[in-house]
């Protein structure tokens, strides 16, 4: 008997203004669920440009758990199809990534498809006359997801028609993919050094909620950054603060620089941390980066673009973007309790490699499976994902800062120590579920 | 001085697993030269710990900060803590190199690392390169390439 398949009164139940069900994060039939209607009906980052420079070529990816690819076509647009022969089944794509040539072949019966996913050949078609493969699922080769939209080289995709359009899902956050590609000289980012993939035994939202959760940094982070400072402490006077100690130590930050840093929330559950300064605020100057910029912008719009220091974006359902040091993290569900976190970087065109070389560092201590600090993430998450089977509490409070009169889908600005983006996820959640689930739409 | 031999270099390479196995760190720290590293890198055959990715590439600042972390009392991600166990092949001598005080060691391993009921098999090559320091081998670089080092891992929080 299903709980909440085929009934949105008891999905919607499941967040009220201030407190989310623990069904969001460990029942598999509302993760089936997210799969099948929220992942389908919100755009869903795909890749970057970049990824793909030439006709031909391919990366293959995932939204929700529906296998895709990204490919460059013969027309040097970016189209996205699901990664899958209409024949038998088989993945289409050997590697990851590749150069699929001037078509895709099937590796099990050589059928073939152009790059925008039609049906080039088939061996031995004259088995098929008069059998009436003209009509089937089959002959119409690869099946394309319709809605493809790349904002400044990053690809999206919705795989539903319903949901809004692009522009109107992003709106004005999309002004933190701006400053991160303004910071390029160039106008343009590469991805660049290779992606680290990590695993957590958690709920997907967990890590999203996270990124804006401005309340945990100087507590679960103590046994890492913590001792990075005391380290540092015992260095001989007048050496040079590393590159690593710089990235270390403000996650010690007081609760007053979070509050101080400002959180702003966007319609359709979008919303950043870090309005007035971040954390990546006051690294040192890379040399010879701000001249560049100068002489590609001018200097008043070179400090407007330099002096833009947020902190995470996120972008709903599941990605996060680091502006300032050039870094996304795509949060991947696997299962209610499975989550493949990837964290990618780039390099800005035209900018001395030292920037890469910071982003790296920050990508390598901070998220790799190896990190001190993605350690006492996921510690809690795990922790969380173990404790919310407590059936005597069966509620996650999300109520920090809320007030009465906040309403959903709205840009504002607030305190930095606020819970409201989380609140927003959640409003947009349930927003997002709705609109292909059927039944009455409030 | 007299150059280490072979079995001296074979015998240090053995041991620096041991005081890892022990949890004997500050012992193992002193086991690197003051600049030395231990790199853990992402890619198969991958030459540039700059700009390409690795698992690890930290000084002994950052290997300290990890040692220190490890005794911390709000290390929660080591309560309880984690235990590891290498399996060595005999280290192979690729380079010895009296001249320029350089000589280096291959050695296929198994690692495991154990934490609650969970326990993960990995499988690498170490590469130490080594140098005589005051009549003392000490490590310049010690190089963990793993097997599968793309697969999307969960935390690996000690040393391999």
């Amino acid at each position: 008997m299903s709980k909440y398949r085929g009934n949105l009164e008891a999905v919607r139940n499941l967040v009220r203004p201030t407190e989310v069900h623990r069904d969001v994060y460990i029942d598999e039939e509302v993760f089936q669920l997210e799969m099948e209607h929220l992942f389908a009906n919100a755009w869903v980052y795909v890749g970057h440009d970049s990824q793909v420079p030439n006709p031909g070529d391919y990366y293959g990816t995932t939204i929700g758990l529906q296998p895709i690819l990204m490919v460059r076509h013969t027309d040097n647009t970016v189209k996205v199809l699901y990664n899958r022969c209409p024949h038998k089944g088989t993945r289409i794509t050997t590697e990851t990534c590749g150069n699929a040539g001037k078509y895709f072949r099937c590796p099990y019966h050589a059928w073939s498809f152009k790059t925008d996913g039609s049906l080039l050949a088939i061996p031995l078609r004259k088995g098929y006359e008069n059998t009436g493969l003209e009509d089937s699922h089959a002959a119409k080769g690869m099946s394309p997801v319709r809605h493809v939209h790349s904002y400044r080289g990053f690809i999206f995709a919705k795989l539903n028609d319903v949901g809004p359009g692009f522009e109107e899902f992003f709106g004005e956050s999309l002004s933190s993919f701006d400053n991160m590609v303004d910071r390029s000289p160039g106008g343009r980012l590469e991805v660049a050094g290779g992606v680290l993939r990590y695993m957590h035994n958690c709920n997907w939202k967990m890590l999203v909620e996270n990124q804006t959760d401005t309340c945990h940094p100087m507590v679960a982070h103590e046994s890492s950054a913590g001792t990075a400072i005391e380290v540092w402490k015992n260095a001989p006077p007048g050496t040079k603060k590393p590159m690593a100690v710089e990235i270390y130590a403000p996650f010690m930050s007081s609760y007053e620089f979070f509050e101080n840093m400002g959180i702003r929330v966007w319609p359709n559950g979008h919303g950043h941390t870090g309005v007035h300064h971040s954390i990546h605020s006051d690294y040192s100057a890379i040399p010879g980066y701000y001249e560049k910029m100068v002489a590609a912008y001018g200097e008043a719009r070179a400090q407007a673009i330099l002096g833009e220091n947020r902190h995470n974006t996120c972008y709903f359902p599941n990605l996060m973007i680091k502006g300032p040091i050039q870094l996304i993290r795509l949060f991947k569900p696997l299962a209610a309790n499975k989550t493949l976190v990837e964290s990618w970087t780039f390099r800005l065109v035209d900018a001395p490699d030292m920037l890469l070389e910071r982003t790296l560092m920050y990508n390598r201590l901070i998220n790799a499976p190896t990190s001190v600090v993605g350690h006492d993430d996921l510690e809690m998450y795990e922790r969380a994902q173990e404790g919310l089977h407590v059936d005597a509490n069966q509620w996650v409070n999300v109520q920090r800062l809320y007030r009465a009169d906040e309403k959903p889908d709205v840009t504002a600005e607030t305190n930095g120590t606020t819970e409201w983006q989380m609140r927003n996820q959640f409003s947009a959640w349930a927003k997002y579920m709705a609109l292909s689930m059927g039944g009455h739409v409030a | 001085m007299t150059p280490p031999s072979d079995q001296e270099l074979i015998d240090f390479v053995i041991r620096e697993a041991r005081l890892i196995d022990q949890h004997r760190f500050d012992e193992w720290l002193d086991l690197f030269d003051d600049d030395g590293i231990y790199w853990m890198p992402l890619e198969w055959g991958q030459t540039d710990a700059r700009l390409t990715a690795s698992l690890m590439h930290e000084d002994k600042l950052l290997l300290t900060i990890r040692v220190e972390r490890l005794k911390g009392n709000r290390t929660f991600s080591q309560k309880p803590k984690s235990r590891c166990h290498h399996v060595l092949q005999t280290p192979q001598i690729d380079k010895r190199d009296e001249a320029a005080n350089e000589y280096v060691t291959w050695t296929p391993m198994h690692y495991i690392e154990t934490r609650y009921d969970d326990q993960q098999l990995y499988a690498a090559w170490a590469t130490h390169t080594l140098k005589a320091v005051d009549g003392r081998l000490k490590i310049k670089l010690k190089r963990v390439d793993l097997v599968n080092s793309e697969a999307a891992f969960g935390n690996i929080q000690l040393f391999m």
